[in-house]
């Protein structure tokens, strides 16, 4: 699609496949953040999670968006493991609730939906902004797409302004040092490495504007 | 990397098919979602005990299932939580209708699948309590971190829990003897050598020849201090001082002591250093009146060791002292 007011239950789907296949492609490089500060398996969790998904996306009955989101979410959670299978599957859980039964949604749709899902993923990992965790691309992302839908921006606009957000807020985890997680352990050592998390997170946020956006 | 393996993927089914051959007699091993539960499971009208967490740990969780002692275990991968499903299925499966306590070792990822899978539990109408392991003083506990590892006190609280549940004693009950257990206990680890993920299949760490890592957590994550290698009693002296001095345990009190082997260390050196700990204790007017010595919770090939200490009232003593039937721990049953 291009331009459109709306993403249909197809794009949705299109997503899913292009952030599946964007995290397979950056599963080495994730794993190496994760090594210099955590555990080294973030890209191969979420890489196993996503190809759990991916053997869903044709089981779903098409049309409800929510369903859609909701079956990711209980596929990460059940396979990703570790904090992000939580983290990960709240994320679309809660997506999944704000979208129940939708076939189709707006900019607005979409920012009421990710406001959920980061609140979700909030209250589940009791992290704040500059913790050095995904919320640090997530709060960004959901900020932005709520002042581009505020201003009436059009959708690929929107999307835009949320993944270049995301990115900056990616970005800013560089110097900061972890408070929540095993990079946490590090105390000053997790300073200077950008954190895994707020990078699959931007990734996140950067699929949907181009599958969304018709930046594809 | 020289494991004695097959495929690095199917390491955690292909061990749990060993211990299901192994040992039908005390438990039944379940898969996709997978767990381990005692063979008599659910005991009705006993509180049930589940714990779980990364595999790679082995005796812990798996080797600790049995009368006495835990009632089902999660193996996740290795050294990544288990996930809600698992923990969900475990739970059903071994709920004898007195409510189950999940016994948590504070990692990021094992808190939150268990708070989800307790969560789920708790919709369905299954009485959950959870309680947290926190015993590694290596770690600040302070509220920019995760807080405190959870180590070596966990296989004390599964023991001295098992037996309590054991003793029909309700939930809340049993709940409580955990979080006592946690607040009395406290541990220290240390490495010689690093351990290898088999799906990394490289060192977690590097560690010189001369090097050891004080305070290292049971998946290899860093401690307090890189430091030369020196005698077993120096390194105990600075492992008991730490332990000793934290939570603090003080002259006249009776202390269970648990020297673990990381899974490489012999048995030969874990006595020497026994010995030394109770030198040092000894020192300072505090009795060991029960000790636990062996591989229990272990990282791997790790070379190394921690030492785990349990102020010891007459019921720990007791309920530690009850009977224990499984693959890792047995006495008087």
């Amino acid at each position: 699609m291009s331009g459109a007011a709306s993403v249909s239950y197809h794009d949705v789907v299109t997503w899913l496949r292009t952030f599946t296949s964007t995290i397979a492609e950056n599963k080495q490089y994730l794993t190496e953040l994760d090594s210099a500060i955590g555990d080294a398996d973030h890209g191969i969790n979420m890489d196993r999670g996503l190809q759990a998904v991916l053997g869903k996306l044709d089981e779903v009955p098409p049309g409800d968006i929510g369903t859609l989101c909701k079956t990711v979410g209980m596929t990460l959670v059940s396979t990703v493991g570790g904090a992000g299978g939580p983290l990960y599957g709240t994320l679309f859980l809660q997506i999944g609730g704000a979208t129940a039964g939708k076939s189709e949604i707006s900019a607005a749709d979409w920012s009421a939906a990710l406001d959920a899902g980061v609140s979700g993923v909030q209250a589940r990992g009791k992290a704040q902004l500059g913790d050095k965790t995904m919320l640090d691309a997530l709060i960004p992302a959901r900020e932005a797409l709520a002042a581009a839908v505020a201003d009436g921006a059009e959708l690929p606009a929107a999307l835009r302004r949320s993944a270049d957000a995301a990115e900056e807020g990616m970005e800013a985890t560089i110097p900061l040092v972890a408070r929540k997680g095993r990079a946490s352990y590090l105390g000053e050592r997790s300073a200077g490495h950008q954190d895994p998390g707020a990078t699959s997170s931007a990734l996140l946020l950067r699929t949907v504007a181009d599958t969304w956006a018709g930046d594809a | 990397m020289k494991k004695l393996i097959n495929d690095p993927a199917n390491v955690v089914r292909e061990a749990l098919q060993g211990i299901e051959a192994a040992h039908p007699d005390l438990v039944k091993v379940f898969y996709d979602p997978s767990y381990i539960t005692r063979a008599d499971a659910p005991v009705q009208g006993k509180v049930a005990l589940i714990s779980g967490g990364g595999s790679g740990h082995e005796p812990m969780h798996g080797g600790f299932v049995g009368q006495g002692m835990l009632d089902a275990a999660c193996p996740g991968e290795v050294f990544t939580s288990p996930t809600p499903d698992q923990m969900e299925a475990a739970t059903k499966a071994v709920d004898g209708g007195a409510g189950v306590v999940h016994l948590v070792k504070n990692y990021t990822g094992d808190v939150m699948n268990f708070e989800m899978a307790a969560e789920l539990c708790r919709t369905e109408g299954t009485d959950v309590e959870s309680v947290v392991i926190d015993d590694d003083v290596a770690v600040q506990d302070s509220l920019y971190t995760a807080g405190r590892r959870g180590v070596g006190a966990t296989v004390l609280m599964e023991k001295i829990a098992g037996a309590a549940a054991e003793q029909q004693r309700p939930l809340k009950v049993v709940a409580d003897i955990c979080r006592e257990v946690n607040a009395n206990a406290r541990s220290m680890g240390m490495a010689l050598t690093s351990c290898t993920v088999p799906a990394a299949g490289s060192p977690t760490f590097e560690l010189g020849d001369d090097e050891i890592e004080m305070g290292v957590g049971i998946h290899g994550e860093p401690g307090r201090e890189r430091m030369r290698m020196r005698q077993a009693s120096e390194i105990v002296d600075m492992m008991a001082t730490a332990i000793v001095d934290d939570l603090p345990f003080s002259k006249g009190d009776d202390v269970l002591a648990f020297v673990n082997g990381m899974g490489g260390t012999p048995l030969i050196e874990l006595y020497v250093v026994y010995s030394e700990l109770n030198r040092f204790l000894s020192g300072r007017g505090i009795t060991i009146s029960r000790n636990l010595i062996g591989s229990y919770i272990t990282s791997l090939e790790m070379a190394g060791c921690s030492i785990t200490l349990l102020k010891l009232s007459d019921d720990f003593t007791k309920l530690w002292d009850a009977p224990v039937k499984t693959a890792g721990l047995r006495w008087g049953a």
